[in-house]
């Protein structure tokens, strides 16, 4: 093991005190709290972890403390003293760098302007003196640096290299790494684990963000867990050691998907399966640089039944929805709605035979944020009686309709002509569920319902999924919040790297078996059993 | 604030359904009357370096270009290919599409038109032609914009660059046709052959108006009443607010964007046959009036709106034929019509700016 002990003269900061900080910081987006009440200190000398699954608020987060976003309540501190970062130049002004998971350089430009971009204008850059400390660099951090390389020439992980240099040269305290090994071989990976324990042995606060926790494991001095947005816990050094790679894994596993104290408990009634409504064989789509293949995906839901699918977002979740509903190609595999072929319908045939797609992006895929509340609640229903007739629009009955939507999902609004826009992420998430569930619908895949909604309404969407379900339609219910799954799902099937990799039969009355043995499965390990 | 913020937000998008606000008509003023005035008062001021009374000027200009029955006239015979123009526009902005070569579709209609015509003369009805006529230049002008479209609906190139691009070979392409193919033999300077005034689109009763103006008004508000009150309307609209959300609700994004280049296009066509069979009866070599670039700026400020485009034609038309015999009358060059424009747009770009900001802040 290495020689956790810290020693550094050079530091400006006191070993240990706080380089950087957020206190009670809140961040929220159109419909979406991204960043809610979070306080994290991050220390001189310490390489500080933060773990969160997609979606977590770790991008956020890193945009704060890079300048690109203001904190909407709260504030950040560095030093100990309360700062507004307005813009990156600030942020750097302030000591921090930060490494974008994308590499940012000039990639036509040699490595040596790429380390004085940014520098003073009217300034002619000092060659030599960089030179100088590049050797000291290359000494002490084992940091390659080829100066007269063009940058576009090198392969990423010697990029990242020189980004690192470039924040070194700067005298930053803070250096952030935002998924910095996300491009790298596991061979690089350990090497920037080795350089991140000197950079902080030399004083420097390192902030590394990550979602992979064998890597938290093993390059961290302390672990920040986020949730949801939520700061769910922190591991430190001193706990970390005594815990074997195992132990510290499954404790990463329960912070990360473990019980939160929005679940509130909900008395299923056993239910009595119907007909299976939907069933997929050994579907698949193509795949693209930045988008999961599926392969050999099938299962069966039934009349009544909630299929739930967890797995950490990115696993091919949003492509099987898609191409359940119609929207996305499917290359392989069969797709039956009651025992009735739909793999290649259209989107509109999808929805006229009764599979309902609610889609979990609801700002810029679900709704239209500059048309009215009224024509969003008809926007799949274009052209088709009783809201057109002849092509013509019935303004009366279209906005009767939405009127009534509004009265039966409770949406807050200021009327129906209002820009859908301009409401809560929890009230669009109604406009899109009464769209979802008007007319016959016989099977509703949710994406998502309830990410980024406040307590309130994700009970509110929790018992409308649970009724509609009671009301013997076939559900499958996406989530990445095992907590939702374990209260409402009959079985839970598990996404891993575009395949199901499991179907458990759900058990709500042993909620920690179920979350541990799920949590492994996502991250790909086995669990202790698996029931078909 | 808020709730004013929340009138003036929807009555842009949606003129049409938007509540009659205290806020829309002050915003109205602010956006629209506000750089027209502005524009009026720092030409004047530019006029004023030059020595001469700014007064005077627009006197003339609105003399000549609304207040003379000749002016009035010719105010109104220029409305034509401007609102066909218009109406092209609108449906391509309304779906989010900036179809901007409609200078290139409009001269190849053009052409078409001109080359058709005479050769039919004599051996269809006069109406037959004439319509055979706008029917071949809106397809020349649609068959103008199948390739920007194509790359626009399935690859995602910027059409912006590419219907730019196309203007340029498409008005070479028309000086091409007319200097070396549909050429008048009996003229010394290259043009197409002379359609008679007798044989162009009828006046209107004892004037020289053409009748051309009556169905690009026609064309216009049909234009406004798909994009507002139809079916395909909202299929047009959902897909230039939101893609995403159009594929999502299942239409067809590549098809209805094709369709939009074929429709704004076509109307392109037709501004150029309505210029030939109902004023020019010819298309002179190297002639490009370039409309399109001045009808932009109308649409624009104008909201994509059907009769707002109409009032804003009707105004650059008096302007523009104002402008030619006042800058002969009061010794200025006949240029000074772009700087009046260019002023306004720069002050229309101010406004919008501004009230951006406000809305920002106040939101």
């Amino acid at each position: 093991m290495h020689d956790r002990a810290i020693s550094s003269q050079t530091s400006t900061f006191a070993n240990g005190g706080e380089a950087v900080g957020l206190v009670n910081v809140t961040k929220r987006f159109p419909g979406v709290v991204a960043v809610d009440d979070v306080s994290l200190g991050i220390r001189s000398g310490e390489v500080h972890v933060l773990l969160g699954e997609n979606g977590a608020g770790k991008s956020t987060i890193v945009g704060m403390l890079a300048g690109l976003q203001l904190p909407d309540e709260g504030h950040l501190t560095v030093g100990g003293r309360p700062v507004r970062l307005m813009s990156p130049v600030e942020s750097l002004g302030a000591g921090i760098n930060t490494v974008f998971q994308h590499v940012m350089l000039v990639p036509t430009l040699t490595v040596f302007e790429n380390l004085v971009l940014g520098d003073a204008w009217w300034r002619r850059p000092l060659r030599a003196k960089i030179e100088r400390r590049i050797i000291e660099l290359q000494r002490e951090f084992g940091l390659k640096v080829p100066l007269d390389a063009i940058t576009g020439d090198l392969s990423l992980g010697e990029q990242q290299q020189i980004e690192i240099a470039r924040a070194l040269l700067r005298d930053s305290h803070v250096l952030v790494l935002d998924e910095a090994t996300s491009m790298l071989t596991p061979q690089g990976a350990d090497e920037l684990g080795e350089r991140m324990r000197r950079l902080a042995e030399r004083g420097l606060a390192v902030v590394f963000i990550t979602h992979k926790l064998s890597e938290a494991y093993r390059f961290g001095d302390r672990i920040s867990v986020l949730k949801q947005g939520c700061f769910a816990g922190e591991i430190d050094r001193a706990i970390l050691n005594e815990m074997s790679e195992k132990q510290a894994v499954d404790e990463m596993v329960r912070l990360m998907f473990g019980t939160s104290d929005t679940a509130a408990p909900m008395v299923r009634p056993s239910r009595d399966l119907g007909q299976v409504r939907l069933s997929v064989t050994k579907l698949a789509t193509a795949g693209a640089t930045e988008e999961m293949a599926l392969s050999d995906v099938s299962f069966e839901v039934s009349s009544g039944e909630i299929l739930g699918i967890a797995g950490i977002d990115g696993n091919g979740q949003k492509q099987m929805a898609e191409a359940l509903a119609g929207q996305r190609p499917v290359i392989a595999g069969v797709v039956e709605l009651e025992g009735r072929d739909i793999t290649f319908a259209s989107v509109g045939m999808h929805r006229t035979l009764g599979l309902r797609y609610l889609t979990d992006d609801r700002l810029m895929e679900g709704s239209v944020g500059l048309f009215s509340v009224s024509d969003n609640t008809v926007l799949k229903e274009i052209g088709f009686p009783p809201y057109w007739t002849y092509g013509f629009e019935r303004p009366v009955i279209i906005s009767a309709h939405a009127r009534g939507l509004i009265d039966r999902f409770s949406v807050h609004t200021p009327s129906e002509a209002t820009p859908i826009g301009h409401l809560s992420g929890g009230n669009i998430q109604k406009v899109l569920l009464g769209r979802e569930l008007s007319g016959e619908a016989r099977v509703v895949v949710f994406n998502k319902p309830t990410y980024g909604l406040d307590m309130q309404n994700i009970a509110a969407s929790r018992s409308r999924i649970h009724k509609i379900a009671e009301d013997g339609m076939a559900v499958l219910l996406i989530s990445t919040d095992l907590d939702e799954l374990i209260e409402l799902a009959d079985r839970i099937a598990v996404m891993d790297r575009g395949r199901i990799c499991s179907i458990l039969k759900n058990d709500p009355t042993r909620p920690s078996e179920m979350r541990t043995d799920i949590g492994r499965l996502m991250v790909g390990e086995a669990p202790a059993e698996v029931v078909a | 604030m808020s709730v004013s913020g929340t009138q003036a937000t929807q009555s842009t998008k949606e003129p049409a359904n938007g509540p009659l606000g205290e806020a829309r008509h002050v915003r109205f003023l602010f956006l629209t009357i506000g750089p027209i005035i502005a524009a009026l008062i720092t030409s004047g001021l530019i006029l004023v370096a030059f020595g001469i009374n700014p007064i005077t000027y627009y006197i003339f200009v609105i003399q000549k270009g609304l207040f003379s029955s000749l002016g009035l006239e010719q105010t109104l015979t220029r409305m034509a290919p401007l609102l066909f123009l218009a109406a092209g526009l609108i449906v391509s902005f309304r779906a989010g599409i900036w179809n901007l070569g409609i200078d290139g579709q409009f001269l190849l209609g053009a052409v078409a038109s001109a080359a058709l015509a005479p050769v039919l003369l004599g051996v269809v009805p006069g109406w037959l032609m004439l319509l055979l006529g706008f029917v071949l230049a809106a397809l020349v002008g649609a068959v103008w914009s199948i390739l920007p479209a194509l790359l626009r609906a399935y690859q995602g190139v910027n059409e912006i660059i590419t219907t730019l691009m196309m203007t340029f070979l498409g008005v070479s392409l028309a000086n091409v046709l007319v200097k070396l193919i549909f050429l008048d033999p009996n003229t010394t300077v290259p043009q197409t052959r002379t359609l008679p005034v007798a044989d162009r689109l009828p006046r209107l009763f004892d004037t020289t108006i053409s009748s051309g103006l009556i169905w690009a008004l026609g064309a216009v508000l049909l234009v406004h009443l798909v994009m507002t009150r139809t079916a395909f309307g909202l299929k047009l609209r959902t897909v230039g607010a939101n893609p995403l959300a159009a594929a999502h609700a299942g239409l067809s994004v590549p098809r209805l964007t094709t369709a939009v280049f074929a429709l704004s296009a076509g109307f392109a066509g037709l501004a150029g046959a309505s210029e030939i069979l109902g004023v020019n009866g010819n298309v002179p070599a190297d002639w490009n009036p370039a409309y399109g670039l001045m009808v932009i700026p109308l649409v624009f400020l104008a909201r994509f709106h059907g009769v707002g485009s109409i009032v804003l034609v009707f105004f650059y038309s008096a302007l523009l034929i104002g402008s030619e015999s006042a800058a002969r009358r009061v010794g200025v060059p006949q240029d000074f019509t772009l700087v009046l424009v260019a002023t306004l747009l720069i002050f229309l770009g101010l406004a919008e700016w501004l009230d951006h900001r406000r809305r920002k802040g106040s939101g």
